[in-house]
């Protein structure tokens, strides 16, 4: 059974070093959506993953990227199944998720905590580009389910705000 | 797709069938919008509520059955949605009016539903955090258009009184849901009446319930325009059978 949970951290590794579709910079363990990968029999591994949206067209990519990944690395079986409890939350995304999509020209979602009241969405969002607190709100929704449309009234450039969930 | 962890052995279908039907029909409604929105960002607005509430049907249709052939095989008596959802878009203020009443009583149907162990908790305990983004957006449009010019005034009143009699039927009881319908539907009120206060609108006072007030979605009985809407959603499914991408 050692061995086995071996074999599973490493593909665990593979897996979630995969690329998140939309955000080619992310990966998914750090976007927290990685919900386990159990070796079931020999060569076949199920991954759990858990969709950030319920509806996010993105979880489709994601199982064929973690197959190909689990297939190239010699796991002839590999099937991905969709888990929704626990619900994902912006807060699953890793402290290095965050910077990289900083980078990337999206701002990050700012920290929940555990209550699920409601979205403050007035705070302040700093502009990726410029790094300026003096940014509005464009739209709720944006390219994606996950964001929402902002602009900075300092460079004036418009930009995604990965918007809390 | 597989379907979520939380399928159990007695998954009450009609209850699946009743709330994954009212996700789908108004997700096609809501993508009806897709090239014709006023904005370029309502248009995107819209698609992604629709997108939501599509990723909500697949779960709750796969719960009780096969997702397209629910979706895409089945006569418009089998459906089991609300007639609120099925209603023509109309002019934008009617789709705003729309999704005010829906994504209010939504929100508090999935709140419920989350607190439980049932076979829907999983999924409603995800469906609840996106769906306070559909309301918040419902709720400024109600304002902004509500306490806007008179035009946009008039056009919102005459929208939240059209829908209006559709909305005693979201809270008639759904055989396999335990819920506290009369809680539900006096929360429902209060939180309606609030924003059309704060929105200088007149909460409307015809019928909800009883003889005048619409709706047996549930029963399967739909309204005239639901037959078309139908139509159009299923056509490319029934003429090209097993078509994929």
């Amino acid at each position: 059974m050692v061995t086995m949970t071996a074999l599973e951290e490493e593909l665990s590794r593979i897996a979630g070093a995969v690329l998140d579709p939309e955000m080619p910079v992310l990966t998914l363990e750090e976007l927290g959506v990685m919900r386990g990968v159990h070796v079931t029999g020999p060569g076949r591994v199920e991954v759990s993953l858990t969709p950030t949206y319920t509806g996010c067209p993105a979880i489709e990519a994601m199982s064929s990227d973690i197959e190909r990944a689990l297939h190239e690395h010699g796991v002839p079986d590999v099937s991905v199944v969709t888990v929704l409890a626990p619900a994902w939350s912006t807060d699953d995304i890793s402290e290095e998720g965050r910077r990289k999509l900083a980078e990337f020209g999206i701002a990050p979602p700012r920290p929940q905590g555990p209550a699920g009241g409601p979205v403050p969405l007035t705070l302040a969002i700093r502009c990726p580009h410029c790094g300026s607190t003096d940014t509005e709100l464009l739209s709720r929704f944006s390219s994606t389910a996950c964001k929402a449309l902002r602009r900075c009234t300092a460079c004036r450039e418009p930009f995604d705000h990965f918007k809390e969930l | 797709m597989s379907t979520p962890g939380t399928r159990e052995a007695t998954v009450p279908t009609a209850a699946a069938l009743a709330l994954g039907d009212d996700a789908l029909i108004l997700s096609h409604r809501l993508g009806e919008w897709a090239g014709s929105a006023p904005v370029l960002e309502e248009e995107v607005a819209l698609a992604n509520i629709a997108l939501d509430l599509l990723g909500q049907a697949r779960v709750l249709l796969s719960l009780a059955g096969d997702e397209d052939e629910l979706a895409y095989l089945r006569e418009e008596r089998s459906f089991r949605n609300a007639q609120l959802v099925e209603q023509p878009n109309g002019d934008f203020a009617h789709t705003i009016a729309r999704q005010l009443y829906f994504s209010t009583y939504q929100r508090l149907l999935y709140g419920q539903l989350a607190t439980g162990d049932g076979p829907f908790a999983g999924l409603a305990a995800k469906a609840v955090k996106e769906i306070a983004y559909h309301q918040d957006h419902a709720e400024h449009w109600t304002l902004r258009l509500g306490d806007g010019t008179p035009e946009s005034h008039e056009r919102m009143q005459r929208a939240c009184d059209a829908l209006w009699r559709y909305t005693g039927e979201l809270f008639q009881p759904v055989d396999g849901l335990d819920l506290d319908h009369a809680a539900m539907e006096s929360a429902w009120l209060d939180s309606v009446t609030a924003v059309l206060d704060k929105a200088t609108l007149t909460v409307p006072t015809g019928p909800r319930t009883g003889a005048w007030a619409a709706g047996a979605g549930r029963q399967g009985l739909h309204t005239e325009s639901f037959g078309r809407m139908l139509a159009e959603m299923q056509h490319l499914h029934r003429s090209h059978p097993g078509a994929t991408w």
